[in-house]
């Protein structure tokens, strides 16, 4: 079986920058995956039901407005909805202009790991690579 | 080895179950497993096969740029405004290097993402070339089968000849934009040939007239039409013109059913998956035999120092592995 590793990278909430999402994009594509980009301005509903449309093995959101500590939980939330009971099965990521001070909340809230600026995409792909759920 | 097979009907089992419940998660794994060539698709496959045949299937191509997704948007909200379901299949370019793809359809679809009469699902068309995936013949018998009144399939950003989505689709939108080629493009071969109807887009373009007038000029060389195909003019980004484009379409199905022809293309659909299989399985036997008995190599040797050439090559392994079964 010729399996692919699916990623979704999505841009929850209101910030317009979405140059670190393509670039991560692009990072995954090079890696031999298949990167659906969500586009601007989703909600967590809206990326949680992609997610699940899409059958994807990881959530990567990019988030540069500051609200990451109310939308990002909000997605674990949205995702652990639409795929109903059991452990989730898809890996979050989160990415963007976040303190260290709010990591270890995120993480706490089911966000798997957490990469700030000036990270090597190289290191994302590895640790996404090595930390897959299914 | 019995284990491995129980489980293996679990999963496809499971899958059937989740068609009868019109589980969303369902259809998404059924996908996944027929994409990767896994050994429960073909469970599901007989399966859901039964249920097709309520969906309407369109296919939307067109060149890069036109405005295809756009339009698929504007189209999901004119099918929910007549109260209609719709699946959505797009497909976008993997990437011949590294099998990698960037699906980038759902950035212009931004209308009803979580309505749960929409599903919307992207394919990378892993080396098929034809401007749709080799498995989108499979993959829209399992949206038939989950029940939706329309199926979209949006090709690749087509060039002049991916015309497979011809194979698969009831009706074909072709989407043409201003600027894009004078009169000889239009009466050439391949991609116009296709078209049930035809769409000029970004139509607000002072060009837009023009791109109709070709196109008509062209459809009027043909005297004989049974159906002969419209020329519409949208602004998807606005929404405009595409009401009266949902109305052909909806003509065009109407007058296929009407004339008995919606069967002829159901059929061609099946034939065009029957093919598309055969040459996979066949394809991926004959390399996996021939890789794993060395008999690739030696071949790969043969033909680098020229003492044979592919075409007498394929013949030969044809004959090795395939005539000898029983």
């Amino acid at each position: 079986m010729d399996r692919k590793i699916r990623v979704l990278v999505g841009k929850p909430g209101l910030d317009g920058h979405d140059r670190g999402a393509k670039v991560i994009a692009r990072a995954y594509r090079d890696a031999g995956m298949e990167v659906i980009y969500s586009g601007l301005h989703r909600t967590p509903e809206e990326l949680a039901r992609m997610a699940v449309e899409e059958d994807v093995d990881v959530v990567a959101c990019s988030i540069l407005s500051g609200a990451h500590s109310t939308l990002l939980p909000r997605v674990v939330d949205c995702l652990k909805k639409e795929k109903g009971a059991g452990e989730l099965d898809v890996l979050v990521l989160a990415g963007g202009i976040i303190p260290v001070e709010d990591v270890e909340s995120l993480k706490e809230s089911g966000i798997d790991a957490v990469f700030g600026p000036g990270t090597n995409t190289q290191d994302i792909v590895e640790y996404t690579r090595a930390n897959l759920k299914r | 080895m019995y284990l491995h097979e129980s489980a293996g009907n679990q999963v496809a089992e499971s899958i059937i179950q989740g068609f009868r419940t019109r589980k969303r998660a369902a259809l998404a794994r059924a996908v996944t497993l027929v994409e990767n060539g896994s050994i429960h698709a073909q469970d599901i496959l007989e399966e859901t096969f039964k249920h097709r045949g309520r969906s309407r299937v369109l296919g939307i191509t067109g060149s890069p740029g036109v405005g295809k997704s756009t339009l698929v948007d504007s189209l999901i909200t004119a099918i929910r405004e007549h109260g209609n379901s719709v699946g959505v299949i797009a497909v976008d370019p993997s990437s011949p290097f590294t099998g990698g793809a960037i699906l980038g359809d759902r950035v212009r679809v931004r209308s009803r993402t979580t309505d749960d009469q929409v599903f919307f699902r992207s394919l990378a068309s892993r080396g098929h070339l034809g401007g749709v995936s080799r498995h989108t013949g499979d993959i829209i018998t399992l949206f038939d089968a989950f029940g939706f009144d329309y199926v979209l399939v949006e090709t690749v950003g087509t060039g002049q000849s991916e015309v497979d989505i011809m194979r698969y689709a009831h009706s074909v939108l072709v989407v043409m934009a201003p600027g894009l080629g004078d009169d000889i493009q239009a009466i050439k071969a391949g991609i116009l040939e296709i078209g049930d109807v035809f769409c000029v887009n970004k139509a607000d373009h002072p060009d837009a007239d023009r791109a109709v007038s070709v196109l008509e000029a062209m459809l009027e060389l043909n005297r004989d039409w049974k159906w002969r195909p419209p020329v519409i003019k949208t602004v998807a980004s606005q929404g405009k013109g595409v009401v009266e484009l949902f109305g052909k379409i909806n003509m065009h199905l109407e007058f296929l059913e009407q004339n008995n022809l919606l069967e002829e293309r159901v059929s061609r659909s099946h034939i065009a998956s029957l093919e598309e299989n055969i040459k996979r399985e066949t394809v991926d036997r004959i390399f996996a035999r021939s890789h794993s008995d060395g008999t690739l190599d030696r071949a790969l040797k043969q033909l680098s120092e020229g003492k044979t050439h592919p075409a007498a090559l394929a013949r030969q392994l044809i004959q090795l592995y395939l005539c000898s079964e029983k």
